[in-house]
């Protein structure tokens, strides 16, 4: 992947090359700023570090030297999350609806960045500001609404779909903001030798457009999938029971058991482990895609 | 925000096509271009490709955020709990009512008080631990993604680890805290209501600073290293560096980031739901809080819709105000270098 960007040169979203990284010769780094740096990651990994091993000690640990380690180490509260069925339920329907959010919010963004980008149609500029538009919707702003509307009228409540689809339709904005200059700057001389060979703009788009957006689709890809593996405020509304996801399961988790602490704590780290763990593989795109959307 | 580079995409016509049939590829291509751009032109055809593809995003965009929005607009003139049929027309009243509740202005000051304290608080820490850590130290990328890594987790899972964190007597803040000999509050950090929305802000602020040191790092890269190595050579300190040339050239980054976090600030409904739930006492409540209580709690749609629609208009006019005040200056900074010829 990182050398597939490297030949494109740029990542998705940014339009001028990078430029070089500042740093001029004179520019060590002094003990004062190992120290601060320090700081920063104990306050940083400090919590989430203090949640993995609560999970590993006892209540009555916790509860004697809450600053202490775990002495003994025991494995009981991750056992008991771990046997537990319904941690398993949130985790498929957290699974499930990211990616369902995410295939749709990547392939109708995709499809619709296309000729927003390369076509030269009388509309197309007010098409894309309706979609810019969007981003000044929060879905905070619309949930009551979508509530009753994907509860009663399209009769969704409690599915999968019912979040996935208005999880998609609010990434959609974000998508296509991304992806059009990423289809902008593919050279016009590719789209005149596939006319030339006798390509519609349909296969244009098949052929050269999709394999060519890769990285790009995979910058929005992440983004979706993570805002929706992180979304609280609408499976709060939609979902009940099992159909729950993991955001909802810890909140519940936590309510109820709120004195065992060192099970909530368990239930934490375990639920956070997919978030890292994608995070960590994907980092470079994350980071590169806030960069991208951000910088404008 | 919407500003992102744009690149002239349509083939720029220079093939004048008046070359005939010379021996290179000149005039195929240009005859390519002129194909190109008349099927461009052909009305019914492109019409339908279009369809084909926004169609798809267009409906799902219709169906689940403009016919919402619409439909929040219709509910707020409405007194409706969610059943029967729409018909308790009130106009104003429940726009009225979300203004008078002394819960709701609550909420708003919540907000507006966040807002502050992010720009006060977050943007010189996020900026002074970019600036110490923009040079070469070692471990630096793996500093940068421990930085990053509160921004990955949801707000709710962070909200609960500081929960437990926060707990009054047995939690580990308290513990800690009673050691250097500072005594918690009686009620808790979370519980007593002068601190609480402090306490929140401080879980916001440990969530969020990751993501502000990452984009001004990003800016950073920016600045040219010519620009620094001539003030270096002209005998300018390293304070003197960061203060008269690094500061400045961040600033459409930092007003970028300030713009992101009034608009994240503006929204604030997760982490306060999880921490406080909106009390002890209201002490905590956003304008997201209020409409979410108003709604799913006593089913009052009409107010909530109207809170709603209140959220957005403020949101709009710190956009609008924004965009107007703060953004155009970049703009039009941009156009006078542009003039001056690069610098």
């Amino acid at each position: 992947m990182t050398s597939a960007t490297a030949v494109r040169g740029g990542d998705a979203g940014i339009g001028a090359p990078r430029p070089r990284k500042a740093s001029g010769p004179s520019r060590g780094a002094s003990p004062l700023v190992y120290l601060v740096a320090l700081v920063v990651v104990g306050f940083t990994l400090g919590p989430v570090l203090y949640a993995v091993l609560g999970g590993f000690r006892t209540n009555a640990q916790l509860a004697e030297s809450p600053a202490g380690l775990p002495n003994p180490w025991v494995l009981d509260n991750y056992i008991r999350v771990l046997t537990d069925s319904s941690f398993w339920s949130y985790a498929l329907n957290s699974t499930v609806i990211a990616v369902v959010t995410t295939v749709v919010a990547v392939t109708f963004g995709l499809m619709a960045a296309y000729p927003l980008a390369r076509y030269q149609f009388r509309w197309r500029e007010p098409l894309y500001t309706v979609f810019v538009l969007g981003l000044l919707f929060p879905a905070t702003v619309a949930i009551i609404p979508l509530f009753v509307i994907i509860t009663r009228q399209l009769q969704l409540g409690n599915t999968w779909w019912g979040v996935a689809l208005p999880q998609a339709a609010f990434a959609l904005p974000t998508t296509i903001i991304i992806l059009r200059p990423v289809l902008m700057a593919i050279p016009t001389e590719l789209e005149e030798a596939a006319v030339l060979d006798g390509a519609s703009r349909i296969q244009f788009f098949w052929r050269i457009v999709v394999p060519l957006s890769g990285p790009g689709v995979v910058t929005v890809g992440v983004l979706a999938f993570v805002a929706s593996w992180n979304a609280y405020l609408l499976p709060l509304l939609l979902l009940q029971e099992d159909r729950k996801t993991l955001p909802l399961g810890v909140a519940d988790f936590s309510s109820q058991y709120s004195s065992d602490t060192a099970g909530v704590f368990a239930f934490t780290t375990l639920a956070m482990v997919p978030a890292l763990v994608f995070f960590l593989a994907m980092q470079r795109r994350i980071v590169s895609g806030l960069q991208g959307a951000v910088k404008g | 925000m919407t500003s992102v580079v744009r690149r002239s995409d349509a083939a720029p016509h220079t093939g004048t096509g008046v070359s005939n049939g010379a021996a290179d590829r000149a005039p195929a291509r240009s005859a390519a271009r002129r194909n190109a751009s008349a099927r461009s032109g052909s009305g019914l055809r492109t019409a339908l490709e279009v369809l084909f593809f926004v169609g798809p995003a267009l409906a799902l965009f219709v169906v689940f955020v403009v016919w919402p929005v619409a439909r929040a607009v219709q509910f707020s003139f409405y007194r409706w709990k969610g059943f029967g049929p729409l018909e308790d027309f009130v106009g104003l009243r429940n726009y009225v009512t979300v203004l008078q509740d002394d819960v709701f202005v609550a909420a708003f000051t919540h907000n507006m008080v966040i807002i502050v304290l992010s720009i006060l608080v977050q943007l010189p820490l996020g900026l002074a631990i970019a600036l110490l850590l923009n040079r070469k130290i070692r471990g630096q990328g793996v500093l940068r993604t421990v930085i990053f890594v509160p921004y990955v987790l949801s707000e709710v899972i962070a909200g609960v680890v500081w929960f437990q964190l926060l707990q009054p007597q047995y939690g580990v803040i308290e513990g800690i805290l009673g050691v250097v000999g500072i005594p918690g509050p009686e009620q808790g950090w979370l519980g007593t209501p002068d601190i609480a929305l402090f306490t929140v802000f401080g879980v916001l602020t440990w969530k969020y600073l990751g993501l502000a040191v990452l984009l001004f790092l990003a800016g950073l890269q920016g600045v040219p290293d010519e620009l620094i190595e001539a003030a270096q050579m002209d005998g300018a300190s390293w304070w003197q560096v960061q203060r008269r040339i690094t500061v400045p050239l961040l600033g459409p980054t930092v007003r970028t980031w300030a713009f992101l976090s009034m608009i994240g600030s503006i929204q604030l409904f997760d982490m306060v739901w999880i921490l406080t739930g909106g009390g002890p006492a209201n002490a905590t409540t956003t304008m997201a809080t209020y409409l979410i209580n108003e709604g799913t709690k006593r089913y009052n749609y009409g107010i909530a819709t109207a809170a709603s629609v209140i959220l957005f208009a403020v949101a709009l006019v710190f956009a609008l105000l924004y965009q107007f005040l703060v953004l155009r200056r970049d703009v039009a900074e941009a156009d006078a270098s542009a003039r001056r010829g690069v610098r």
